[in-house]
Parts: structure tokens; sequence; C-alpha cells
């Protein structure tokens, strides 16, 4: 099996690498792990995993500078079905819209917009920097056996930004921080976390096992 | 003890790095290596802290490489977030530092310089990633209304900047955060400046994290209670093994202070 890590100028590539690889090893798993530029790699690979740090507009305009990118993930994910997990920003672009710096267009897999977090106390901190629990709108895979709610595992957060979901059935999980952020999202082979899996220690390394596992 | 949905007081224990080794060592459990600073981070992986601060005093240019090193060599074995500061001046260092898995850059002397570069920093690699180091001194009289002023080099050069005018304008141009040392509190185990604290987190939108002084866990509680800090950082309490990651948490748990007990 391989897993293929896109690589298009943006995110903490290492880190990303580094849990994916230690989930696999605590797995026994044969998992091939592997980062990559090349869109062919991408069309191929059995699981994809798009991370992302920065700004919407920035990671966007990165991901459409690789040649061919946008429509080796279209083939692979949204016609082959291959397993898709989003990390952070590249969880983000999966909107139909991002307006941090201006109004930019993002991959439209998912219903909805790329906003501000909002809180509705000023004197919340905006960036939400920091551990955070997850509230569950329904299950899925990527959750099993990871205590969650008020009392459960936590997850590492660090935006300014969340995709405010068009069609709550996509949603996953929320967190709250001044109000509702959302926490993870998914359609069908398609998922996406605003938190950090390869930043969040145990509930990382799990939720990482289980999306190596998963069978859409 | 307070829990629920919302976000955590972070604790960040913060290693001082020369040359790729940890200055004065670590102590606080048997390693094999105290001066390693990949195994220090490893063992406060382990103990929960919520963060990790290395900061490199390193003066020459070989130095830089052999940290960059040490940071992806960290990277490789502990998954919680990295922050690395001390000597960063330009967009590629902090490439090179974000590529090798820090999380967030911290940028001291080169803000001061130049204002622009931690706008520059915040547009090329998003707000959430960029640190600014801040550290301040007292320059008013003891009774008179408080005023700070920040401090380069190591706190012996002064550039008659307000310290408070200097945060607000920093968040403003992006930074995403203010990691807040007062150089009249570091070493001095006498807690942090709360006023100085107080006054700069209540300023800025962003968070703020409390540092210098530290030699109790009242402290640390103080820092968040009166400070309204969003994290403390703290240095020589944990590495010489006077208390240990989680004791710090059940004490501000204690204190009523919500933070994540899970590791």
């Amino acid at each position: 099996m391989k897993l293929t890590i896109v690589d298009y100028g943006s995110g903490n590539l290492h880190s990303a690498r580094k849990a994916f690889e230690r989930a696999a090893r605590e797995l026994s798993s044969s998992a091939a792990i592997e980062v990559t530029a090349d869109p062919d790699a991408v069309r191929e690979a059995d699981r994809i995993v798009l991370p992302g740090v920065g700004a919407f507009a920035d990671c966007m305009k990165g991901l459409r500078l690789v040649p061919g990118m946008t429509e080796a993930l279209d083939d692979a994910v949204k016609r082959r079905g291959a397993p898709f997990l989003g990390i952070c920003v590249g969880m983000q672009l999966l909107a139909e819209r991002g307006l941090e710096y201006g109004m930019v267009p993002g991959l439209a897999w998912i219903a909805g917009d790329v906003v501000a977090i909002e809180p509705r106390d000023p004197s919340v901190k905006i960036p939400h920097m920091g551990w955070n629990t997850l509230r569950p709108c329904r299950d899925h895979p990527l959750l099993a056996g990871i205590p969650s709610d008020e009392t459960g595992w936590h997850a590492y957060f660090v935006h300014s930004f969340h995709l405010r979901i068009g069609d709550r059935a996509d949603l996953v999980a929320e967190t709250d921080h001044g109000g509702r952020v959302t926490a993870m999202l998914a359609r069908d082979n398609i998922a996406g976390t605003q938190f950090h899996p390869e930043k969040s220690q145990r509930l990382g390394l799990k939720l990482i096992s289980n999306f190596l596992d998963w069978r859409p | 003890m307070r829990t629920g949905f919302m976000l955590k007081t972070r604790i960040i224990p913060c290693l001082d790095v020369k040359d790729g080794r940890v200055v004065k060592g670590v102590r606080f459990v048997d390693l094999a290596d105290a001066g390693d600073p990949v195994e220090a981070a490893k063992a406060y992986d382990a103990a929960g802290a919520d963060e990790m601060c290395f900061l490199d005093i390193t003066a020459s240019h070989e130095g830089r490489g052999i940290l960059v090193d040490v940071v992806a060599r960290t990277a490789e074995v502990c998954f919680m977030p990295l922050t690395v500061g001390g000597g960063v001046r330009t967009l590629e260092d902090i490439r090179t530092l974000l590529r090798a898995g820090a999380d967030k850059v911290s940028i001291n002397t080169a803000a001061v310089k130049d204002r622009n570069f931690v706008k520059a920093a915040a547009h090329k690699f998003g707000d959430q990633c960029i640190t600014v180091a801040i550290d301040a001194k007292r320059v008013s009289a003891t009774h008179a209304p408080p005023r700070w002023e920040i401090f380069t080099h190591g706190g012996r050069q002064a550039t008659g900047i307000d310290a408070l005018a200097f945060a607000e304008e920093v968040v403003s141009l992006g930074a995403g955060e203010i990691l807040l040392t007062s150089m009249d509190r570091d070493g001095s185990k006498a807690g942090y400046d709360i006023a100085l604290t107080r006054a700069v987190a209540d300023r800025v939108t962003v968070p703020v994290v409390a540092s210098g002084g530290v030699g109790t866990l009242e402290h640390l509680v103080e820092g968040i209670r009166d400070g309204h800090a969003s994290a403390v950082l703290a240095a020589s309490i944990f590495h010489f093994g006077e208390f240990t990651i989680p004791q710090a948490k059940q004490y501000l748990s204690a204190a009523g202070i919500a933070v994540r007990m899970d590791r």
C-alpha cells in the first residue's frame, strides 16, 4: 500500500511523514509513505494526504502551480475513490471558497467557505492555538477508539480561519473557541481535520492509524 | 477542575541550545545524554508538555546548521508542537526551520530592527507560525505609572521602544503569538512580571506566553490568572527536576485553570 503526502511547497511535511511512518510501524502495516510533488505518483497512490500550513490563498496558489496536480487529485480521489485526508489548510482547500486575503476559489469538493473565526467574547484569543477536545457530530471510522467530548483526548489546533460547512451531513466533529469551530469533516472517501494529527500525540497517532486502515 | 470545550492553558518547557547542545543540561530524568536537546524533548513529550521551545544561543554560522539538524531529529521522535527561536533574521531562516519540523518560529531582534520583516514572514508562512519574542524591562521609577521598554542582546541593549506599543504593532503586522519575557525577572525565580504580562495580554488579540522568573508552581497560576497569559513558559524548574510537568498541570487544575491531562 502506498500512501502519498502531497508536496506543493506548503506544510510541515517532515513531521507529517514521520508521524505516518510511526503509525504504520505500530500497526505493522506494510504501507510505504512517500512525499512527492509528482502528479503521476499522486494519481496512482492508494491513499493521499494533503497537508497545508499558512494562508489559504498562498496554499491554493502553490497547489495550482504544480502542473497537473489538481487534476491528479481529482482523478485519484473523486474518480477512483482513493481515501484522502486533508490536514489544516489542506482540509480548508476542499471548500468552495476561501475568504482569507480576498476571495479565492478552492477545490470545491466540500460545500462551504473558509471564514475567520469570530468569537462572541472579544477576550477570546485568535489564533485558536493549542489543545482542545472534539465534539463528534456523528460516528466516523477515523475517530474509532478516540475518547471525545469534554473529558476526551485533546487535539492540537493552530488557525485563525475555519471551514464553515454548507451541508451539515459533512460535519464529523466540532470544537469550541468562542463559538463552534469545524474540527473534522468527511464525505465518502474524503476526510479532513482542522487540527494537526501529526502534532496531537496520542489522539493524532490513533487517527492516523485509523486512516491507514480506513476502507470507505 | 474546569473541563469542557475550551482551549487549555499550555505549559511550555524551554531549552537554551548552543552549538546543538542544551546549556547547563537537563536533569529531571535519567537521560543517556543530558545535553542532547532531542533526548530532553522526548522526555518532555512523554511527560505531557503541551509544546516545546528551543532557544538557540549559538553565535556562529556553522552552529546554525547543527540547530536545523536538532530540529529535524526532534520532529522525528516528538509528535508535539515545537517553537524555535534565536538568530532568526531572514525568510530563508524561517523556511529552513519550518521545513525541518518547527511549527512556529520566534523572531526577536530582527523584528525590532525591521517591523516589515514580521509582515513579510506572516504573509509568507501564515500568522499562526510567527511568534514575536519581546524582551522587556521596566524603565519607570518605582512609584510612577509602569512603563516597559524593549531590550535586545540578552537585556543589555536599550532600544527606547515602548513594549506595549511594540506588541500592538507587531500583532497588527501579523504576529500570531507574543512570547513575553521580563528581563527584570528572568533567572530571578521571583515570579513573572504580572503587571507587564497583563498589560500586554489585555492589549493584544493574540495569545501571550508569559516568560521569565518562574520559581514555584504558584507563579504559573499567577501568570494565567493575574497576568491573563494563554501559556506559561519555564525552564529551570522543570529541567532540574524541582517540579514535573504533571505536577504543574495538577497544580493549575486545582487552581481552577483548564489544562490538558491526557497525553
